[in-house]
C-alpha cells in the first residue's frame, strides 16, 4: 500500500466542556476520496480545520507528505509555509461560495488568483487557463469577465471548484460543497466533482451530512458522533452493512426517492 | 537668515526629530517597508502634507536649501505655504531650482530634471498601504507584506486589463522595491515611476495621518508591477508644452474657456522656465 498523504493520530480538542474531537485518527492516501459524515455538531468541520492547520489540537499530530516525499507536521509549520501549501498543494472548498470566492472580482480573476499567487505573470496564459477551467466546470467561457454575484448558486460553487483545482492541488478539503443547493443542481455538481477528482487523481476529504453525496463520491467513510469516529470502512460496506447503532440510524433516516 | 526664535529649529522639538530620524533610519534599512512613527499634530490640516513636513523638519539642517513642489509647481498654495513655513521656523534658504536644492518636498510629482547624489526627495503620502483598496483589514495586509504574498495586487491588474484592455491605474501605480516589498509610490503619475528606479537621490515617504514612514535608498531597484505580455507603459498626454514646446515632460491639461478650449503645459514649472530661458 502507498504511503499516506495525510496522517492524523490521537487528535483531541475540547471547547470548554464540549468535546469536539476525542482521539480521532485518519489516514488519507494519494488519489483517495474519504467522506466524513455525521450530524451537526459531531465535530466534522472542527476535524477539517484541525487537519488543515487552521486550528491547533490540544493533543495529537497531523503529518502531511509533500510532493517531494518530505513529511511535515502541519501544526509545527511556519505560517508562510502553511500559506504556500494552501495555495499550491492544498485546496479548500467552502460550503458557501461567498467564503471561497472574491465577489468583487471577475470569474477569470477568481480562477487566476492562485496562478498569480505562485508567480504566473503572463496575462494571456492566465486567461487561457481560466477559460479552460471555466469550460471544465461547465461554465460558458464567454462569462469569464462576469462577476460571481451574477452567477447562480450552483455556478458559484462550480466556479469555486475551478478556482481551487486550477493549481492542480494534491489534496482538496471540502466542507459541505453541496449545501444549500437544490437537488438537481447537487446531482450535477457531485457528478462534476467525481469526474474531475478521478481525472486529476486528487485526494479529497469531504465533510458532509448528505449520505447520498458520500456514497457517490467517497471510497471510504468515517462516521463521527460527539467528536469520536464511531465507525469507518469502505463506503459500500459502511452504508450497506452498518455496524454501529448510530450509523444504522443515519442510513435508515435517508429518505428514499 | 535666522529662524523665528519663538520656535525650535524647524518647528519640531529635538526629541520628536530624533524619533522621526530613528524611523527614517529603519525605513532606509528595510527599503519599501512601512515603519510606524508617532506623527505629531502639525499646523496644517491632514492631507496637506503633514507626513512630508515632519520628515523634512527632521532631516533639515541650517546649511540645506529647500524646494517644495505641489503637482510639479513651485507656485501653488501648498508649495508656497510650506516653503514659507520652513524659511520662518528654520531660516533655511529656499529655491525653486531643482539643481540648487538639497531637500525637495513633493506632492504628486518627481522633478523632470534627474536628481543627483546628496539630494533628498521627501514625498507627501495620503495612503501608504498599496493593498488598501483590495484588502480592508490592515492586520491582514501586514501579514501579506510579511509573507510577500502579493498575488492579490496582480489580481487587480488582471481585472484592469480584462475590463479596459490595459492597466487603467494612471497614478499611485504599485511598485516592488528591491524585489521584496510592495510599495505605494504616493499619488505620482505612473509616468514618474521609472524615475524612482536606481535614483541616485534618497527618497523618503511620510504619511502623517496613517503615521507611517518608508524609504527607497539611493540606487535601489524599483519595478512597476506588470504582466509579461502587458508590460508597464508610462502614460503621457500626446502633445507639446504650450510654453516651452517640451515633448518629453509630463503635461497638465488646462481648460482655457467654456467653449472647449484647452492647452497643455509642463506640470514641472522649474523645468518649463529653465527651458524657456534657454530658448531666449
Amino acid at each position: 500500500m502507498s504511503v499516506p498523504l495525510l496522517q492524523a493520530e490521537g487528535l483531541n480538542l475540547r471547547f470548554g466542556t464540549t468535546t469536539a474531537l476525542d482521539d480521532v485518527g485518519l489516514n488519507l492516501h494519494p488519489g483517495e476520496v474519504v467522506a466524513i459524515v455525521g450530524e451537526s455538531g459531531s465535530g466534522k468541520s472542527t476535524l477539517l480545520r484541525v487537519l488543515s492547520g487552521q486550528l491547533a489540537p490540544a493533543d495529537g499530530s497531523v503529518l502531511y507528505r509533500d510532493a517531494d516525499g518530505r513529511s511535515h507536521p502541519v501544526h509545527a509549520m511556519s505560517e508562510a509555509a502553511l500559506r504556500r501549501l494552501m495555495r499550491t498543494e492544498w485546496g479548500f472548498v467552502h460550503q458557501s461560495a461567498r467564503d471561497g470566492l472574491r465577489m468583487g472580482v471577475s470569474a477569470g480573476g477568481n480562477v487566476g488568483e492562485r496562478l498569480m499567487a505562485v508567480g504566473a505573470r503572463n496575462y494571456g496564459g492566465i486567461r487561457a487557463q481560466a477559460a479552460e477551467w471555466l469550460r471544465r466546470v461547465e461554465i460558458d467561457d464567454a462569462r469569464i469577465d462576469d462577476l460571481p454575484r451574477v452567477f447562480s448558486g450552483g455556478m458559484q460553487q462550480r466556479l469555486q471548484i475551478a478556482r481551487v483545482l486550477v493549481s492542480r492541488p494534491r489534496l482538496v478539503l471540502m466542507d459541505e460543497p453541496t449545501g444549500g443547493l437544490d437537488v438537481s443542481v447537487q446531482a450535477k455538481l457531485l457528478d462534476l466533482i467525481r469526474n474531475l477528482v478521478a481525472d486529476l487523481g486528487i485526494a479529497v476529504l469531504l465533510v458532509t451530512h448528505d449520505i447520498a453525496a458520500a456514497r457517490l463520491l467517497a471510497h471510504r467513510i468515517l462516521v463521527m458522533r460527539h467528536g469520536r469516529v464511531v465507525e469507518q470502512g469502505l463506503t459500500d460496506r459502511v452504508l450497506d452493512d452498518p455496524q454501529h447503532p448510530y450509523t444504522q440510524l443515519l442510513v435508515s433516516s435517508v429518505l428514499a426517492a | 537668515m535666522t529662524h523665528d526664535p519663538g520656535y525650535n529649529f524647524a518647528y519640531l522639538d529635538e526629541g520628536t526629530k530624533r524619533m522621526v530620524r530613528r524611523a527614517v533610519l529603519k525605513a532606509v534599512s528595510v527599503p519599501g517597508h512601512q515603519v510606524p512613527f508617532g506623527a505629531r499634530e502639525m499646523p496644517l490640516p491632514y492631507g496637506w502634507g503633514t507626513g512630508g513636513i515632519q520628515v523634512t523638519a527632521s532631516i533639515l539642517g541650517p546649511q540645506d536649501t529647500l524646494k517644495v513642489i505641489d503637482q510639479g509647481a513651485d507656485d501653488t498654495t501648498n508649495a508656497v505655504s510650506i516653503r514659507r513655513f520652513f524659511s520662518r521656523v528654520a531660516g533655511v534658504r529656499t529655491t525653486t531650482r531643482t539643481r540648487d536644492a538639497t531637500v525637495i518636498q513633493t506632492r504628486h510629482r518627481i522633478p523632470e530634471m534627474p536628481l543627483r547624489e546628496g539630494q533628498v526627495l521627501v514625498y507627501q503620502v495620503p495612503m501608504p498601504e498599496p493593498l488598501f483598496r483590495l484588502e480592508p483589514r490592515l492586520s491582514e495586509t501586514r501579514r501579506m507584506h510579511a509573507l510577500a504574498d502579493y498575488g492579490l495586487m496582480h489580481v487587480k491588474l488582471y481585472e484592469d486589463i480584462a475590463r479596459h484592455g490595459h492597466v487603467s491605474t494612471a497614478y499611485n501605480y504599485p511598485v516592488m522595491v528591491a524585489n521584496r516589498y510592495l510599495m505605494s509610490p504616493s499619488p505620482i503619475p505612473a509616468f514618474d515611476n521609472p524615475k524612482m528606479d536606481n535614483m541616485p537621490a534618497l527618497q523618503l515617504f511620510g504619511a502623517g495621518r496613517e503615521k507611517k514612514i518608508y524609504a527607497v535608498p539611493p540606487y535601489t531597484r524599483v519595478r512597476s508591477l506588470d504582466f509579461e505580455d502587458h508590460p508597464f507603459r508610462p502614460h503621457r498626454a500626446d502633445a507639446a508644452c504650450a510654453f516651452c514646446g517640451a515633448r518629453d515632460s509630463y503635461l497638465d491639461e488646462v481648460v482655457c474657456d467654456d467653449r472647449g478650449g484647452r492647452m497643455f503645459i509642463c506640470s514641472d514649472t522649474d523645468h518649463c522656465e529653465t527651458r524657456q530661458e534657454a530658448a531666449r
